[in-house]
């Protein structure tokens, strides 16, 4: 079995937001750079406990992304997989991404697509979905667990109040959130073997993004804490219904 | 150019992200000068037609029962199907679990530019550009889309339900549903709990709670309130609530209205699932927790003697003391 994992450089969670170009690109020096998590520790993890499963599995790594992604696929694999596949090309849009992706799991045959549940920069949650259209497979998102039959997978995903026990078989395209698996540190033999897994550089295909970013903004500034004194708490039950109105 | 608007529903009924959207594409049409047509894949309890009480004309109707079931590349199928004829338009979704598992197929099979996570109507003066929220709510992107079909996902709890008169022409959508590969074999809600997700009120807790025996009073001033329960990551991990409870960067993202956090710091990472709430309240015995910084109103004191005193105060509020 070929599993090919969707990896995606994001700024680290603390990163400070700003913005420069008049407000159209994103601040990127001195930021530092991480897996989007939701690859990382759901995506990634589960495809790797696949592989220590059943051993003649594959777990591929899939990056859109210039040269500068290269640390982060090698810290990716230094958690799992065997190798990994960069498309040389800036990630324009969801559209675009999902374009590149389709096509090396096209070419590669893969019988699972796994992406995390969405990016911690865009927030796009769409990665998945376009990829399975793109290769007119099942797509199954916001996937809580994951278990493998043969060529049958049984996927719990998330639904408003509840969770939702679905049956696909393969191949299928699945995004993952928090319950698939658990966080992985990367051992030093890990580490180690990362520096020499394959990392196949390859050129996009001809794709147009569909979208394009026209300026970001910052929220504005919050007005500051109103406290309460601890002895009053009946005085801000009060402020929330008189002032904020929220009940 | 129609607005068509994916209604979306469960047990019978149309959820409360899926109104908001209806709303929305309502004040779209009439942004742009032309109609909002709703698309109903499944069936409802309640008379369709009665949705056009939320601004839709036209409801397109699918009703073969095996739609109650989501099948994301069936739906997308249909809906493409459903549009298609009319070479152009703006398809708007719930930003849900629904919208997130079917928009972007929708936007592939029509080449559509698609904005995930809208939280306000498109700005039309010059060209389509529609804003979203960013970097976990840190900040705005305001996307362009050029393309004939747009499809817009949008953020629950981002737009006001406007219910007024008016009923929908219901139109059969008669193409055959292509076999569904997605086969479901159960489902588990907790039945008469709020879903985080579209809860306008919600109380959190977390480690300063000391421990799962201390909810008691969260779970009941959530109660009163008519609030749903979240928590933070550590007393999710510690399996002291659920998982599904959990919001913050790597859980859950909500928007309500309300956000009560309760004996919880304020780390980055929680922040990044509440920030877009409309009013947070701290409450927490630390003055120097990060999250007196992001809030709107805040007790700095212990929750075990505070919260009892809200509660009280709420009920007498609501005449229950």
């Amino acid at each position: 079995m070929k599993i090919l994992v969707c990896i995606s450089k994001t700024p680290d969670t603390t990163a400070k937001i700003a913005f420069t170009n008049n407000n159209t690109k994103f601040a990127g020096d001195g930021v530092q750079w991480i897996i989007n998590p939701y690859d990382e520790w759901y995506a990634l993890v589960r495809a790797i406990e696949l592989k220590e499963k059943d051993a003649s599995t594959a777990v591929h790594l899939v990056t859109v992304g210039a040269a500068d992604t290269e640390p982060i696929i090698r810290k990716a694999l230094a958690i799992g997989g065997d190798e990994a596949i960069r498309v040389n090309a800036d990630s324009h849009d969801p559209y675009y991404i999902a374009t590149q992706i389709a096509e090396v799991a096209r070419t590669g045959g893969y019988d699972l697509v796994f992406t995390g549940k969405e990016t911690i920069d865009y927030n796009g949650s769409a990665i998945g979905g376009m990829v399975a259209e793109l290769l007119d497979l099942p797509y199954i998102s916001l996937a809580t667990k994951f278990d493998l039959n043969g060529t049958t997978a049984t996927v719990v995903r998330e639904i408003e109040g509840g969770e939702e026990t679905d049956e696909v078989a393969l191949p299928a395209v699945v995004s993952c959130q928090k319950g698939v698996a658990e966080q992985r540190i990367p051992n030093m033999k890990g580490i180690m073997s990362a520096r020499t897994k394959p990392l196949k550089v390859v050129e996009p295909v001809a794709a147009e993004p569909l979208t394009s970013i026209v300026s970001f903004e910052l929220p504005p500034a919050k007005a500051g804490v109103k406290l309460v004194p601890a002895d009053n708490p009946a005085e801000l039950i009060r402020l929330l219904h008189e002032e904020a109105r929220v009940f | 150019m129609s607005v068509f608007i994916f209604i979306d529903h469960t047990e019978g009924h149309v959820k409360k992200s899926s109104l908001e959207a209806l709303s929305y594409g309502a004040a779209l049409a009439a942004q742009l000068g032309t109609t909002a047509e709703g698309i109903l894949l499944g069936t409802i309890a309640s008379d369709p037609a009665k949705l056009g009480g939320f601004g839709v004309k036209k409801i397109h109707h699918a009703a073969q029962e095996g739609l109650n079931t989501l099948d994301a590349q069936v739906y997308a199928r249909l809906i493409a199907d459903i549009v298609t004829p009319a070479g152009e338009g703006v398809l708007v979704f719930p930003n849900n679990v629904t919208g997130k598992a079917v928009a972007p197929r929708v936007a592939v099979r029509l080449k559509a530019g698609l904005v995930t996570g809208a939280i306000a109507l498109p700005d039309t003066a010059n060209g389509f550009v529609v804003k979203k929220t960013v970097f976990s709510g840190k900040a705005f992107a305001n996307i362009a889309l050029n393309t004939p079909f747009k499809v817009i996902g949008l953020n629950p709890n981002a737009y006001i339900v406007k219910e007024g008169e008016g009923s929908a022409q219901i139109v059969s959508a008669t193409a055959a549903s292509p076999t569904p590969t997605v086969k479901v074999m159960s489902t588990k809600t907790a039945s008469g709990e709020i879903p985080l997700t579209e809860a306008e009120l919600v109380v959190s807790g977390g480690r300063g709670l000391k421990g799962p025996e201390n909810w008691g009073m969260i779970e009941e001033l959530a109660h009163l309130l008519g609030a749903a329960t979240a928590c933070s990551r550590p007393v999710a991990d510690a399996h002291w609530r659920p998982h599904n409870e959990h919001v913050g960067q790597t859980g859950i993202a909500i928007a309500p209205n309300l956000y009560i956090a309760i004996g919880i710091s304020g780390a980055i990472q929680h922040l990044a699932g509440v920030n877009r709430s409309k009013v947070i309240v701290v409450i927490n015995k630390d003055p120097e927790a990060p999250f007196f910084k992001a809030a709107d109103y805040g007790i700095v004191g212990d929750a075990f003697d505070v919260v009892p005193k809200m509660i009280e105060a709420v009920k007498k509020l609501k005449g229950l003391a």
